[in-house]
């Protein structure tokens, strides 16, 4: 690994950007203030669930089913109760109408089909970890001992893995619904079929986005503290979305919503694991009502990989159409994507938030889509980082390179041919989006000077020409992506289940502090330290007398939570409107104070001034003080200085960026080392630029590491090869490299922030970018792909091939962790169509 | 334990970081697998750092256990301080076994180079920083704390 630019001159770069508003002194917002958050972080004064304990506490372990598929004839928890330690014992029968169904909340189609979801299985299990029984016990050492005395008898089903075997309908997740397709989700656009019949060139791809893992470093936990008498629960969960649990405990369990409360306390991460709402947080809440007292569960990792979600897994059959000078015309999308054994929360949108972004940042005239939703006998898939929008900015920016490469161009210069220009926006895509706002020239202008992009096209020619054993290849990912999820009325349009506005509080304290309450629901991103700088702003106060208060329902009462990287621009914006009611309300209490008319105060810093008499003056801790004490207000007036404000976003925020990974791979080994990743993204306005680096550096990681490291892996029946951190590998600091990242701004429209979303992004731009570049090291011996992840024998097998016309590695090879990989078919189907040179051109 | 003496009887199968969490309530060290695979349990032992899921409290009899908590000493640790002003963790779950595991590098290789970093600190994952900023933080603290030697010539901290 070379030229990899010092981390401080980057931070440097970023200051000195002229593409970039220089930080006012005066205003907090654009600095890198530290965060407030990480005091009790650093010195272990966390708050994480699984460190909550209380008096009488129990324990419940979870016995999982080891068959993928199984009727379940007999459970017998009675031994377990002998167990020394054991207060209880329950099998899904004794359960089953208390706990309910699990909630889906996106039915994507009305004809979705929608199976029931128990929260512990009754008569069938569909996948290895499906719950099956739970032992209560004084402490967990007890209760995973007692799981091992509870007797189940099984009786195998066949098993289902594969999606492609599962649309036969042979073998049947849920015999009852006669078919494993969940849905079929249609979008179309334009004249697809003309335009593909007319076409000069036209390029057919299959892609694998492999199943993988989220792995936040926090396991899931849930504790439960009811008040019998009163049938009163307070629920803590390691989620990402208190509000949402609260209300879908209620629907679940039939307990009244207002007696439930729910607290995310300090969460150690979630990147949409956490977006749930998972069967051991019922059955925790319906245990601990039966038994009168607090009740803990704590995932042990091994356990969480069977038991939380999964993300990607889905096969893409993508088609691009173009003209021979290099004009796209139109794209087709045929994906399949798993579900898994059940739908969990928002399991069936999660592709079809990737319907929309398959175009990407290019002019279509025409787009069809087309996503079939599959059961499998594996566990259930949901949102992890990006969720169906990095399987298709995968897509479309892979299929740019196939493209670029059949029309023998540049791949950056046929980029620049197709994609939006600044001076068009708004724009309207083929997929009905309107980007408010892009600047995808200044972007990659800066990328590629940073990234020497020449320079390194002309060292890739020179190790070409010499037949090194090491070549080079060179990676591009222009992107974007929709994010800040968003629009209520679209969400309704789309079928989810509820909005996406997102609540704010201001409160002045009588000390004239400042407390604001988020409906977000931080697990990592530096909300209190954003939400600080914001409301600072707004408020003329400092920085430091801004508290947070968040993740608690009681407190925090209104909220739609944190995914999708929405918090900022629904949530930080809630917080910055509802600062300015608190200005505006202030005001009218100064001008009383200061016997002037309202009109003339002019407010600036925290300081109210009456227009042309600036020595008249109140700050807003003085007004703060006035309305606590109440003794003079305007007539009618309420001594409060207060405010709420909810904001439904009028579009969603779209973030663009270009990223340029250069790769070197060892033909002999088929070893892949990143060389330098140069990254310029368009977040719009900064926050706080050290945590939007920070966002873009973890982002990096978890696209490279789909790139290169992580599968999740099944065998035939149904177990999860890679079902221990040993097995799936979630790269280390010696597996990455250092990122060269830099902005540019181009403020959003949408919101008076001018700010994008930034979470997702570095995951959605980086696979693509690492994987082109993998591709393009060794195009040139006859390698058109690679599947995911591009492991040492995945590439050393493609080059093997590559000169008999192979392009991906052979069906059962191995991952990195040595697993077998018989879920998915590669293999045939890539075509590549050139009209005017292939006789059958017309027969694709 | 955090210059604490504590004695208890203990089963013989009982982890360290369970007998930390669980009989002490020193829970400033978390759990995150079940395989030492990812370091964020892992405390100081004798002034080695280990996993403490992967040590029974028996093996610890008789040994100085330094956890998070107990690594300021009246003012936090060059290593904190340097966490935080790098901004080295989002999350902050891997964050106290990764800096136990950080100091640990240091005592042994008190000028370590990126690389030298970087390979010292790959038994510690973190989910959320892309480990870039870790880097940093290390190199940092290398830095703070060779001043400190420098200045006070009294052959460093913890």
């Amino acid at each position: 690994m070379t030229e990899q630019l010092d981390a401080g001159m980057v931070a440097q770069q970023i200051a000195e950007s002229d593409e970039q508003s220089a930080p006012d002194a005066s205003r907090s917002i654009g600095k890198a203030h530290k965060r407030k958050e990480d005091a009790k972080l650093v010195t272990g004064q966390t708050n994480w669930t699984d460190n909550i304990t209380m008096p009488g506490l129990l324990h419940m372990a979870v016995l999982r089913s080891p068959m993928a598929h199984a009727r379940i004839s007999r459970v017998d928890v009675a031994p377990a109760l002998e167990m020394p330690g054991v207060v209880a014992a329950f099998a899904g029968a004794e359960l089953a109408a208390e706990l309910g169904s699990l909630p889906c909340a996106w039915p994507v189609t009305k004809e979705m089909v929608s199976p029931e979801h128990h929260p512990l299985a009754t008569d069938e299990v569909r996948y290895v970890g499906d719950a099956v029984a739970v032992v209560v016990a004084r402490d967990r050492y007890a209760a995973a001992d007692a799981l091992e005395a509870v007797e189940v008898d099984y009786e195998p089903l066949p098993v289902v893995v594969d999606m492609e075997k599962a649309l036969t309908d042979e073998v049947l997740v849920h015999s009852d619904k006669g078919t494993n397709a969940c849905f079929v989700w249609p979008f179309e656009a334009g004249e697809v079929d003309r335009i593909f019949a007319d076409a000069e060139v036209v390029v057919e791809r299959r892609y694998i986005q492999q199943r993988l893992i989220p792995t936040a470093m926090e396991p899931r936990a849930v504790v439960v503290a009811p008040i019998a008498a009163a049938e009163e629960f307070t629920l803590w969960s390691a989620t990402q979305v208190p509000h949402i649990l609260r209300i879908m405990l209620a629907l679940t369990t039939g307990i009244p919503e207002q007696k439930i409360r729910v607290i995310a306390p300090d969460v150690g991460g979630g990147f949409g694991s956490k977006l749930n709402v998972y069967a051991e947080e019922v059955i925790a809440l319906v245990v601990a009502k039966r038994l009168g007292r607090p009740v803990k569960w704590t995932e042990s990792r091994s356990e969480g990989y069977q038991a939380t979600i999964h993300g990607r897994d889905q096969i893409q059959d993508v088609a691009i159409a173009a003209t021979r000078d290099g004009r796209v015309l139109g794209l087709k999308v045929d994906l399949k994507a798993d579900m898994g054994a059940y739908l969990q929360l928002v399991t069936p949108g999660i592709p079809i938030l990737g319907a929309f972004m398959y175009p990407g940042i290019y002019k279509f005239d025409a787009y069809r889509f087309s996503c079939t939703g599959v059961f499998t006998n594996k566990t259930p898939t949901d949102a992890y980082r990006g969720a169906g929008r990095p399987e298709a900015t995968f897509a479309i920016e892979r299929l740019m390179d196939e493209l670029a490469a059949e029309l023998g161009m540049d791949p950056l210069e046929l980029r620049r041919r197709n994609w939006i220009p600044h001076e068009e926006f708004p724009y309207t895509t083929i997929a009905g989006l309107t980007y408010d706002s892009g600047h995808y020239e200044a972007a990659t202008d800066k990328a590629t000077a940073m990234f020497d992009y020449e320079g390194l096209r002309r060292e890739q020619r020179e190790r070409r020409d010499r037949g090194d054993p090491v070549q080079l290849g060179i990676g591009i990912s222009t992107f974007t992506e929709m994010c800040g999820l968003a629009p209520s009325r679209v969400l309704g349009s789309l079928s989810y289940g509820a909005g996406g506005w997102e609540a704010a509080s201001v409160r002045m304290l009588p000390t004239g502090k400042v407390e604001v309450v988020t409906g977000t629901s931080p697990h990592g991103q530096g909300h209190v330290t954003c939400w600080s700088q914001i409301a600072a702003d707004a408020l003329g106060v400092p920085f430091d007398d801004v508290t947070v208060l968040h993740g608690d329902t009681a407190s925090a009462p209104m909220g739609m939570d944190t995914y999708g990287s929405r918090s900022l621009v629904v949530g930080g914006v809630a917080v910055h409107k509802a600062a300015e009611k608190v200005v505006e309300k202030a005001r009218r209490v100064a001008a009383h104070m200061l016997e002037a008319a309202e009109g003339d105060i002019e407010f600036d810093g925290g300081t109210f001034r009456v227009k042309g008499s600036p020595e008249a003056a109140k700050t807003i801790q003085d007004v703060s003080l006035a309305v606590f004490a109440a003794h003079d207000l305007p007539d009618g007036m309420e001594p409060t200085l207060n405010s709420d404000f909810v904001v439904d976003p009028e579009n969603f925020s779209f973030p663009h960026g270009t990223h340029l990974c250069a790769v070197e791979v060892d033909t002999e080994t088929g070893m892949s080392t990143i060389r330098s990743y140069v990254c310029v993204d368009d977040v719009g306005k900064v926050i706080n630029p050290m945590i939007v680096e920070g966002q873009v550096h973890g982002g990096l990681a978890q696209g490279i590491a789909q790139a290169l490291f992580e599968e999740a892996v099944y065998d035939a029946e149904g177990n999860l090869v890679t079902g221990t951190m040993v097995d799936y590998l979630v790269p280390s600091a010696a597996d990455l490299p250092d990122f060269t990242v830099d902005r540019t701004e181009t403020p959003a429209t949408s919101n008076p922030l001018g700010v994008k979303g930034v979470g997702e992004a570095g995951t959605i731009a980086s696979t693509p970018a690492v994987v082109n570049a993998v591709v393009d090291a060794v195009r040139h011996l006859g390698v058109t792909d690679i599947r995911m992840p591009c492991s040492p024998e995945r590439v050393w097998r493609a080059l093997q091939d590559g000169s008999t016309g192979g392009h991906r590695a052979a069906e059962g090879t191995v991952a990195w962790g040595g697993a077998s990989t018989a879920t998915t078919a590669g293999g045939a189907g890539d075509t590549t169509t050139a009209r005017g040179t292939d006789p059958n051109g017309g027969a694709r | 334990v955090d210059g604490t003496n504590y004695e208890d009887e203990v089963e013989p199968r009982l982890l360290l970081v369970h007998y930390l969490r669980d009989s002490l309530g020193l829970v400033g060290t978390p759990i995150g697998c079940d395989t030492s695979n990812c370091g964020a349990c892992t405390v100081l032992m004798d002034g080695q750092s280990v996993k403490s899921c992967s040590v029974l409290a028996v093996q610890a009899d008789g040994s100085e256990v330094t956890t998070i908590s107990g690594l300021a000493n009246g003012t936090w640790h060059p290593m904190q301080t340097a966490f935080h002003t790098e901004h080295a963790l989002q999350c902050g779950y891997c964050t106290p076994g990764m800096i136990l595991a950080a100091v640990d590098l240091l005592q042994e290789n008190p000028t370590p180079s990126d690389e030298e970093i970087r390979h010292g600190l790959e038994g510690n994952l973190c989910r959320c920083t892309g480990y870039q900023n870790i880097v940093r933080a290390v190199r940092t603290a290398a830095a703070s704390m060779s001043a400190t030697r420098g200045a006070s010539n009294s052959g460093g901290q913890l």
